[in-house]
């Protein structure tokens, strides 16, 4: 579980769990995690990447499970492509990151690819377009999935819109490092999102929405913001 | 600043929600506090001139490559042998630089390695002066501009007249500008300003047509074509196995540069060889599809050798300048990669940061990510420490490049060296120190988070925190920044789902 879902959306979390145990997957969560390492590693902290990096492979390879679950491309991306990449030169790390990525999903590669399931028969009435986050899209080729289960709710438009290849202008430490880019790169992507009509804003990871939406509060737009997994679970905003 | 805060409110009691924040903190002007891209980026995000021109240009570039590499069906094969080849290439550079060389005197062209751009400048001032030259004309090369050939021939020789010839180099000249993209030169620039430029040098205004501004730099350039004494290039590739120059464009330029004066010099950076003719198949078809989104340039040019006995056209005297400037200590690192650009501008297009910012916010010769790459390797991290973090690391840029040089990998890498060399500032530092000793420790970590939500609570307002001081400015200047939940998920997993 990503370290901002835990911290900020932990309502993501909750939707994971919930739309795993309807498919019958019997959910762990090791609560010896803590992040990935990513911010560290992106900003050249490889030392220290690699140190938060040792930590999560001790506490997922403890556990018996048969996959990984991440309801964030980018932090599985950071597990599958940058663990093997950080511990290049270190031969007993890299194996351990090499056998440990084959277990690590994305959600809804997960669910699509290992369960089978491409429709989860909820309904979610709106106009929605969804924005890939990069390392989903590029790093790990997980497009089609998240498009196709989103087809596939009831009521839900899913809108094409422009550019919508671009990245969101978050990029970690990025959006503070250079704010001025960052929030431009926002303003591009909100652009596009008004131009197409939608009123609902869907992603597979938080980390670009928190951007996205902070910047689409501050511009005074009330476009709801849902991570694909709130958009799956057919209890999401109920009670609690 | 402009204020907007109304001190005493406090949404975390309920009361009704008032009207939400929807004001941009940012102080006008630039910020002083950091230097570098970000102050370049910030002007340049603020002229919409300027975003206008770069939209028109990148959409039409992307568009054009895309239609073009999506109807080769072997783009993707071509792609993985450019890399091989660039690979091989590099493992054996010497040796290729050699037979290049031991190609090109057979013929009777002269060769020249040089260590920088101070040896390409005093190699060709000399030849000039030794020439007698006053007009030089140049078609557009990148090597070239690398080293700023043009003004420090001009201070270094006087007398000496150069002119570029290529449409939008020529216009940068005469503007006293320096190119913005590495195929586009002047995409920065609006048909009023080119108007501008080229009315000034005609000394009378000229219509802002296309016909009548192209006219005026046909007869213009033509002059200059005739009269020149030498012609320099730069190369596109070059052939080891048989000592031939490939130069392309789309205004033919190159050929009258080549063919006119009597004198031809080329400026090509070491990493622009090939072993193999053969190999050209397969850049030449990449590299207009990924720049211009041409299956071909108007114009491929194949110089193998000066003149020959017999021959109608071609420079009397050929001269091959190898320049190294930096590029050889790349062999055998880890960064070795950035020597297989071939300089196509794809990564320039397509990259989000680039499409905001234009070339000139890089403050380099080269901008977009592989200015951000090469920057740094070639002229040290003190040049451009800003460089490798103008980059979101989206990878737009390593999926664009048609010789797939892992781009955002190299970034990430330098972003590592500044680390390592202690470049990267005590306040990061510090940072990422708290940031490993907090997340190896998961009773830290809970104790952080903790405190997190009890600091934050003043500072809430609706369901957001209020712009802050300090470095989270950053963020909080132009963007709403969530608060930290109520209960983390590891508590609810605990009390149940």
């Amino acid at each position: 579980m990503p370290c901002y879902v835990d911290q900020i959306n932990p309502q993501v979390g909750v939707s994971v769990v919930r739309v795993l145990r309807r498919l019958g997957v019997e959910v762990i969560y090791p609560e010896g995690q803590t992040c990935c390492g990513q911010p560290a590693f992106n900003s050249g902290f490889f030392d220290e990447a690699r140190a938060v990096g040792r930590r999560f492979l001790d506490v997922f390879e403890g556990e018996r499970s048969d996959y990984i679950v991440c309801p964030s491309g980018s932090c599985t991306t950071m597990v599958s492509h940058y663990y093997p990449f950080i511990f290049g030169d270190l031969p007993v790390e890299r194996e351990r990151s090499e056998v440990l990525a084959e277990r690590v999903r994305e959600f809804s590669d997960f669910v699509v690819n290992v369960m089978g399931v491409k429709d989860l028969g909820v309904r979610r009435e709106g106009k929605a377009v969804f924005h890939c986050g990069c390392h989903q899209r590029r790093e790990l080729g997980v497009l089609e999935e998240p498009r196709g289960l989103l087809s596939n709710v009831g009521g839900l438009d899913l809108l094409d819109w422009e550019n919508e290849e671009l990245c969101c202008g978050f990029g970690g430490t990025f959006a503070v490092k250079m704010p001025d880019v960052s929030t431009a790169m926002a303003d591009e992507k909100i652009k596009a999102l008004d131009k197409s009509g939608a009123d609902t804003l869907i992603s597979g990871d938080s980390s670009c929405l928190m951007h996205l939406e902070g910047r689409l509060r501050r511009t005074g737009h009330n476009t709801r913001v849902l991570h694909l997994a709130q958009v799956l679970d057919a209890e999401d905003g109920k009670a609690g | 600043m402009p204020k907007t805060e109304r001190p005493g409110e406090n949404v975390e009691t309920g009361k009704p929600a008032r009207k939400r924040e929807t004001e941009d903190h940012r102080p006008e002007g630039l910020r002083s506090r950091v230097e570098g891209f970000n102050d370049r980026a910030r002007k340049a995000v603020a002229d919409e001139q300027l975003h206008d021109s770069i939209e028109l240009f990148t959409h039409k570039s992307v568009a054009g490559r895309n239609a073009v590499l999506n109807a080769l069906p072997e783009a993707p094969e071509l792609r993985e042998r450019a890399y091989r080849i660039k690979q091989e290439t590099m493992a054996n550079l010497d040796r290729y630089l050699e037979q290049m060389a031991d190609a090109i005197e057979a013929r009777g062209g002269n060769v020249f390695f040089a260590g920088d751009g101070e040896d390409v400048v005093s190699y060709i001032g000399d030849l000039a002066q030794r020439k007698g030259a006053k007009v030089i004309t140049k078609s557009k090369s990148m090597a070239t501009e690398e080293i700023e050939l043009n003004r420090r021939l001009e201070e270094d020789y006087a007398g000496l007249e150069i002119v570029e010839t290529d449409l939008g180099e020529w216009i940068a000249q005469l503007a006293g500008d320096t190119p913005s993209h590495i195929v586009g030169p002047i995409l920065h620039m609006n048909r009023r300003r080119i108007t501008e430029v080229l009315s000034r040098t005609a000394g009378e205004g000229l219509p802002p047509d296309v016909e009548a501004l192209g006219s005026f730099a046909r007869r213009r350039l033509r002059e200059k074509f005739l009269t020149a004494d030498i012609g320099i290039t730069g190369a596109n590739f070059g052939v080891a196995e048989t000592g031939t120059v490939v130069t392309v464009t789309n205004e033919g330029n190159a050929r009258l540069v080549t063919s006119v004066p009597p004198v031809h010099v080329v400026v090509m950076g070491i990493e622009k060889l090939v072993p193999r003719f053969t190999d050209l198949s397969v850049f030449v078809r990449l590299l207009a599809r990924s720049g211009t989104g041409q299956k071909l340039t108007v114009y491929t040019n194949f110089i193998t050798g000066p003149r020959a006995a017999g021959e109608l056209d071609g420079a009397e005297e050929l001269h091959l300048i190898l320049m190294d400037n930096g590029r050889s200590k790349l062999l055998g690192t880890e960064f070795e990669e950035a020597l297989y650009c071939i300089r196509c501008g794809a990564c320039l297009n397509v990259c989000p940061v680039y499409r905001q910012t234009g070339g000139h916010a890089y403050g380099s010769t080269y901008s977009g990510p592989i200015g951000a790459v090469i920057t740094p390797l070639l002229k040290g991290h003190e040049e451009a420490k800003d460089l490798p973090h103008a980059s979101s690391l989206c990878g737009a840029c390593w999926e664009a490049c048609p010789v797939g040089i892992p781009l955002h990998d190299l970034l990430l890498k330098l972003r590592n060296q500044q680390v390592e060399e202690g470049l990267a500032g005590k306040a990061q530092e510090i940072a990422f120190k708290g940031f490993e000793s907090t997340m190896k420790r998961p009773a830290l970590y809970n104790i952080s988070s903790r405190a997190g939500r009890l600091a934050q609570k003043p500072l809430l307002r609706d369901d957001s925190v209020r712009p802050l001081p300090g470095p989270l400015s950053a963020w909080t200047d132009s963007r709403d920044l969530p608060p930290l939940a109520e209960k983390p998920f590891r508590e609810l997993w605990k009390e149940g789902i």
